[in-house]
């Protein structure tokens, strides 16, 4: 499903280089986690593939589905089914949480010729994703994560996941700034996905997340690469040994 | 002669050219003849405004003080009116000129509305009480030629007088592009409330606004695409715990400056100037902005949000004046621009003239492009990126259109909002 070889990116005005030649691939119906030292490049990745400004890919490709992602406007990107959960969502004010969740929504719907859903099944749609991520009507109703702790915001990411469906999610640390029992709230929402035609791309700093959600495959990611793949079995590793003796033995 | 003489006598030409293309009101009392007399003496005093004037630096005053001839009220097709739905009498101006036939009655319980021209023949105390007072009073610190020009000649307008404790509304709109001087006197007794909405502008347009103790006014005014140049005063003598609400919605006008001159003059007095200016193309629009404290414990709001695109200028000049004694005076001013494109420009001039020691005065100004992090997080969840571009202009402006206290209004401008970003394309 989504197909990164060999990318290459920089630094727009810094001209530094960042990833250097990363490689990964995500099959459909798989969750994929990817950890890393602070500096190696997890946050840059999920950038460039979502399409923010400010990043130069100086080679390799992604591409979802076998179509170039990297070609795309970031908004298109999305049509395709691309979401990057971010690790700091966006504050907007002035802009209604339920107004931008169904233009949202309704942009992606007529991007793919479908029809725009109606406002009773909105609400109804929202109302129920919401309850199961315990978002009460009030956070609903305030312009978007204004005013959100911490944990909110990050509920209002797979909030917005759960409605927009998308086949290729990414999350970015997703679990930073979550207390233990906004960690459940959050992995029951992403486990709620998973899904035989959906693909994810879990990047944290620890093990903690996979216990609750169980990737398939992890990547160890350093100095702009991947260094290490195998199974949930390495994220233990980590856990336990840190980063330096894996970053030795790939050395 | 010194250059700076050489200077006045010009605008002082300029101004006698503008008269003598104007005819002079006829038939008149008295004390209205008196009146006018006195604004053309005024004039030709304080002359035509000029680009070295210190209001005048960032808006070319040319197209204002060129000698212009009235336009003719001939029937010319109707154009919409955003205040369509609301409740209230409609009075409608061509090209400045009242038509009572196209027009709703006049008057309504506890509201008398009446027609200028005829009270200026008359010998009606609350014309001679309201019309060129205020305006005189406004020039106190600052040249307003353009008012004193309107004092002079203008003959159309209403004398609207509120006195019931039920909110009173009137929708007065003016329809035609032709050159026509209008002028309004309200006057709003003691615990009365009352609603002036406005659309179309006329290209020169004077309100003076009365508010005795308790009263409570509000001023909704939608400038949509007016093709030459307009320019609007509104003079208001706000008394004790009266409160004053005005919002001017200005979208794409060629060419248009309003001034809001207020004077905050008994305690607890309270007065609201809002705007907002959303400007494409080759566009030019500046509010400009005099609040005077001048009683203790009063609290006055400017709130001035801008959308410039295209080569268009935005302009912002807003002043409040503290005078000795006016304690515990609560003054903010906040004037913002967004702008979509280089080639936009805005330019704001706060000001601050504080004589009173124990007051607590702020103002704030900001320039930038829409926050580029707020739209990339809008178009990574599909929303394409006009679209995005449209909800945080809505949003923006809407940060001035809450100003507005009836929602039914707020939404009316929110409206008109969306119909100018659905025609940027």
């Amino acid at each position: 499903m989504l197909k990164v070889e060999n990318l290459q990116v920089s630094l727009e005005e810094e001209d530094k280089q960042i990833l250097k030649g990363l490689t990964l691939e995500v099959p459909a119906g798989e969750v994929h986690a990817i950890m890393g030292p602070n500096g190696s490049g997890k946050s840059t990745l999920s950038y460039v593939l979502a399409g923010r400004d400010g990043y130069e890919v100086t080679g390799g490709s992604a591409t979802l589905d076998g179509e170039d992602v990297l070609e795309m406007e970031p908004e298109e990107r999305a049509a395709a089914g691309l979401f990057l959960a971010f690790q700091y969502p966006v504050e907007i004010p002035g802009v209604g949480n339920m107004t931008f969740l169904r233009t949202a929504l309704n942009a992606q719907r007529k991007s793919r010729g479908e029809e725009e859903i109606s406002a009773p099944d909105f609400l109804k749609l929202v109302r129920s994703k919401a309850k199961e991520l315990s978002i009460d009507a009030d956070m609903l109703k305030r312009p978007v994560n204004v005013g959100f702790s911490g944990g909110e915001k990050k509920r209002n990411e797979i909030l917005q996941m759960a409605i927009l469906e998308p086949r290729m999610c990414i999350l970015d640390e997703t679990d930073s700034g979550l207390d233990v029992d906004a960690m459940k709230l959050v992995s029951q929402g992403v486990n709620a996905l998973r899904d035989a035609g959906r693909g994810f791309l879990v990047i944290t700093h620890y093990q903690r997340l996979l216990d609750h959600i169980k990737p398939d495959v992890v990547h160890i990611m350093a100095d702009g690469r991947v260094v290490e793949t195998g199974g949930p079995e390495l994220a233990l590793k980590v856990e336990n040994e840190g980063y330096a003796d894996i970053l030795a033995s790939v050395a | 002669m010194s250059r700076k003489a050489e200077l006045q006598n010009a605008k002082r030409l300029a101004a006698e050219a503008q008269l003598s293309a104007l005819p002079m009101p006829v038939g008149e009392a008295n004390w209205a003849r008196d009146t006018r007399a006195k604004a053309r003496a005024r004039l030709l005093d304080a002359g035509a405004p000029a680009r070295r004037d210190e209001y005048w630096r960032y808006t070319n005053p040319e197209e204002f003080a060129a000698p212009a001839a009235l336009a003719d009220a001939a029937d010319i097709a109707a154009e919409p009116d955003p205040f369509e739905a609301i409740a209230a009498p409609k009075i409608r101006f061509i090209n400045g000129h009242l038509r009572a036939d196209l027009s709703d009655p006049l008057g309504q319980q506890g509201l008398a509305v009446a027609a200028l021209q005829p009270t200026l023949q008359q010998d009606i105390s609350i014309g001679a009480q309201l019309f060129g007072q205020l305006e005189a009073r406004g020039q106190d610190m600052v040249p307003r030629p353009l008012a004193v020009l309107n004092t002079a000649v203008a003959t159309q307008g209403l004398v609207i007088q509120a006195t019931g404790t039920a909110v009173q509304r009137v929708a007065y709109q003016q329809i035609g592009a032709g050159i026509g001087f209008v002028r309004h006197l309200i006057r709003v007794e003691s615990g009365a409330e009352f609603t002036l909405l406005e659309s179309g502008t006329p290209s020169n347009s004077v309100i003076e606004v009365d508010l005795a103790d308790g009263a409570i006014f509000h001023h909704v005014r939608v400038q949509v695409a007016p093709d030459s140049a307009r320019a609007t005063h509104v003079f208001a003598r706000i008394a004790g715990n009266a409160a004053f609400k005005s919002f001017t919605l200005t979208a794409d006008g060629k060419l248009t400056r309003n001034e809001t001159v207020i004077e905050l003059v008994g305690g607890e007095a309270s007065g609201h100037i809002a705007g907002a200016v959303l400007a494409e193309g080759d566009t030019h629009t500046d509010s400009t902005v005099f609040v005077t404290h001048d009683a203790v414990n009063c609290e006055s709001r400017q709130v001035f949000k801008n959308v410039v695109g295209g080569t268009a200028k935005s302009i912002f000049q807003g002043k409040i004046y503290v005078k000795e004694g006016a304690q515990k005076t609560d003054g903010y001013q906040i004037s913002q621009a967004v702008l979509l494109n280089d080639g936009a420009e805005f330019s704001a001039k706060p000001e601050l003239e504080i004589y009173a020691d124990d007051v607590a005065c702020s103002h704030g100004s900001t320039t930038g492009a829409l926050d580029p992090t707020a739209m990339f997080y809008l178009r990574s969840r599909g929303v394409p990126k006009a679209e995005a571009e449209a909800l945080l202009i809505a949003a923006f402006a809407d940060e001035a259109i809450e100003e507005i206290a009836d929602t039914e209004l707020g939404d009316i401008v929110r409206n008109e909002v969306a119909k100018w970003m659905a025609g940027r394309g």
